[in-house]
């Protein structure tokens, strides 16, 4: 590169810029007006170079819905926890990782009919969010049903997952649930 | 052991849809006017907590911006809760038990008008099966209220008449944003906006602050003619996934207003912050509140929602039903995260 170092400075600087020193007590100096501007200017990228682990539940977990497979997991007093849970949630002990494959299908247990989806919503018509037990499982899931119409939703009926074609590791590999006659 | 402490002092800001104010801004006179009720010298206060939501002003540290409405020079001691401000007064509260100050000034606020609630929101939730689903508010409410409706438990009638009571209410209250004398009947005719719940069962979208002061009970005494004392104060939790409990039940609620005494003697008024209307019943079922308590006279967080400040309001209003209506025993109720999971519950009283 084309810049000297600049002339040190006996001033206690206002103004200019800071240059680093080589060991020792940081000493203050002036850039030369005469460095073209250009030469001032340097590009930073700031990166956050961080993998992450989701931890012995939720790895199992994403990792079967890429594979196309619903795990939930067996609480100490025997019931199935789907989304699978590291602790029980009524206890807070912590639970072996004992995996058990339940739905795709299930039974709504409750469920909204969303007129206007936001951009964070899996589906972007109007669906319904609800809570699925799926079988197999003693507890429900959230997530979309794409039932097309209002009137096709009620409470206790079957629905089955619609997986996406490329999965990723995700709780939306499931792109909605849909009526089970639908399939 | 535990030592009194009396609610000395309270403000509110109305609740606006958008103010162009900043929160700083709209907190300054609030933060004064409780001050100034109390009649305690700014200098003099002990400790000072906050409860605000950094993902609403969509800055990291924004909560530390709303020191200017305190005056933190020279330094003061304060603390911040990313919660409702009726958590800042917990702390508040449990600060003022080691007895080496006598009083505390606690405030909740909240400016929702600069983004999406419905959008922000989800980043609450369970950030691997909630989050990445949008799982907001108004729909994670919707399924409580199917639930209750499948359970018998309530109807879109009695939500209907919930929602025209407390807007009625809400006609003489100066810091309510919905306000008016609307007819049940006509309010059923309305479209859903997430079915089952219609607009008249959702909260408005507000922006607003709150403002208590504290003290303990030599300093309340001194300082006030009619200092309304915390008789028991509680927070509980539910599970977070929300096909893990049962959501026509709230069994925080119903141990926090144990543990708080609700049911130990007679309760005149309650202010529930019941966000959507159906929870206005179940609050009052898991509180053991019968026909005979005026429930949400200000017209509640269906009538002015500042998230943030909206529970410390109940607060407010709960200590100026017995400061300025002459009543004797009142409920104070506070929720946070979706659809009820968390519950704070007190009971007020006067001399």
């Amino acid at each position: 590169m084309g810049l000297t170092r600049p002339p040190r400075s006996p001033e206690r600087g206002v103004g200019g810029g800071w240059a680093p020193t080589c060991g020792g007590k940081p000493e203050r100096v002036l850039l030369p007006s005469t460095v073209p501007a250009d030469k001032r200017l340097t590009t930073h990228t700031i990166e956050f170079p961080y993998t992450r682990t989701l931890g012995p539940v939720y790895s199992a977990f994403l990792t079967g819905m890429r594979d196309g497979q619903i795990l939930g997991i067996k609480s100490r007093d025997g019931r199935v926890l789907c989304p699978p849970t590291e602790w029980d949630p009524n206890t807070g002990e912590g639970l072996e990782t004992d995996f058990v494959e339940v739905g795709p299908g299930g039974v709504v247990t409750t469920w909204a009919w969303v007129t206007e989806p936001t951009s964070k919503h899996p589906v972007d018509h109007p669906f319904a969010f609800a809570l699925i037990k799926l079988d197999g499982a003693d507890t429900a899931l959230l997530h979309a049903v794409d039932a097309g119409s209002m009137d096709t939703m009620q409470t206790g009926m079957r629905v089955t997952a619609r997986w996406k074609a490329d999965r990723v590791g995700h709780i939306t590999d499931v792109e909605a649930f849909v009526p089970e006659a639908a399939k | 052991m535990v030592n009194d402490i009396a609610i000395v002092g309270y403000a509110q800001s109305p609740s606006w849809r958008a103010s162009e104010l900043t929160e700083p801004q709209f907190l300054f006179p609030v933060i004064s006017e409780a001050i100034e009720r109390a009649g305690v010298e700014r200098r003099e206060i002990g400790f000072t907590c906050a409860g605000s939501c950094d993902y609403l002003s969509g800055q990291t540290f924004a909560f530390v911006m709303n020191l200017e409405a305190v005056g933190a020079w020279p330094p003061i001691s304060e603390s911040h809760v990313e919660m409702d401000g009726a958590w800042a007064l917990y702390e508040a509260w449990v600060r003022l038990q080691h007895g080496d100050i006598d009083t505390a000034l606690v405030f909740g606020s909240g400016k929702s008008s600069p983004g999406k609630p419905a959008e922000i929101y989800p980043l609450q939730m369970d950030p691997y099966t909630l989050t990445p689903l949008g799982a907001d508010p108004v729909s994670l409410a919707a399924l409580q209220a199917r639930a209750m409706l499948d359970a018998g438990k309530i109807t879109e009638r009695e939500m209907a008449e919930i929602a025209a009571r407390s807007r009625k209410s809400a006609i003489g209250n100066p810091y309510a944003q919905v306000s008016g004398d609307d007819d049940p009947e006509a309010l059923l005719k309305e479209p859903y906006v997430t079915a089952p719940l219609r607009r008249h069962d959702l909260p408005p979208i507000s922006d607003g602050a709150c403002a208590i002061v504290l003290a303990t009970a030599d300093k309340a005494k001194a300082l006030s003619k009619r200092p309304v004392w915390i008789r028991g104060i509680d927070h509980r939790i539910d599970i977070h996934q929300p096909g893990m409990r049962d959501l026509t039940e709230s069994p925080s609620t119903r141990l926090a207003g144990k543990k708080a005494g609700v049911g130990d003697a007679k309760v005149d008024v309650a202010e529930l912050s019941a966000t959507f209307s159906h929870q206005e019943k179940l609050l009052c079922e898991e509180l053991g509140l019968g026909d005979d308590v005026e429930i949400n006279p200000s017209g509640g967080a269906l009538a002015a929602n500042p998230v943030m400040a909206v529970g410390l309001a109940r607060f407010a209003e709960a200590a100026r039903q017995i400061a300025e209506h002459g009543k004797h025993r009142v409920v104070a109720h506070a929720t946070s995260g979706q659809a009820l999971q968390q519950n704070l519950v007190a009971v007020l009283e006067g001399d």
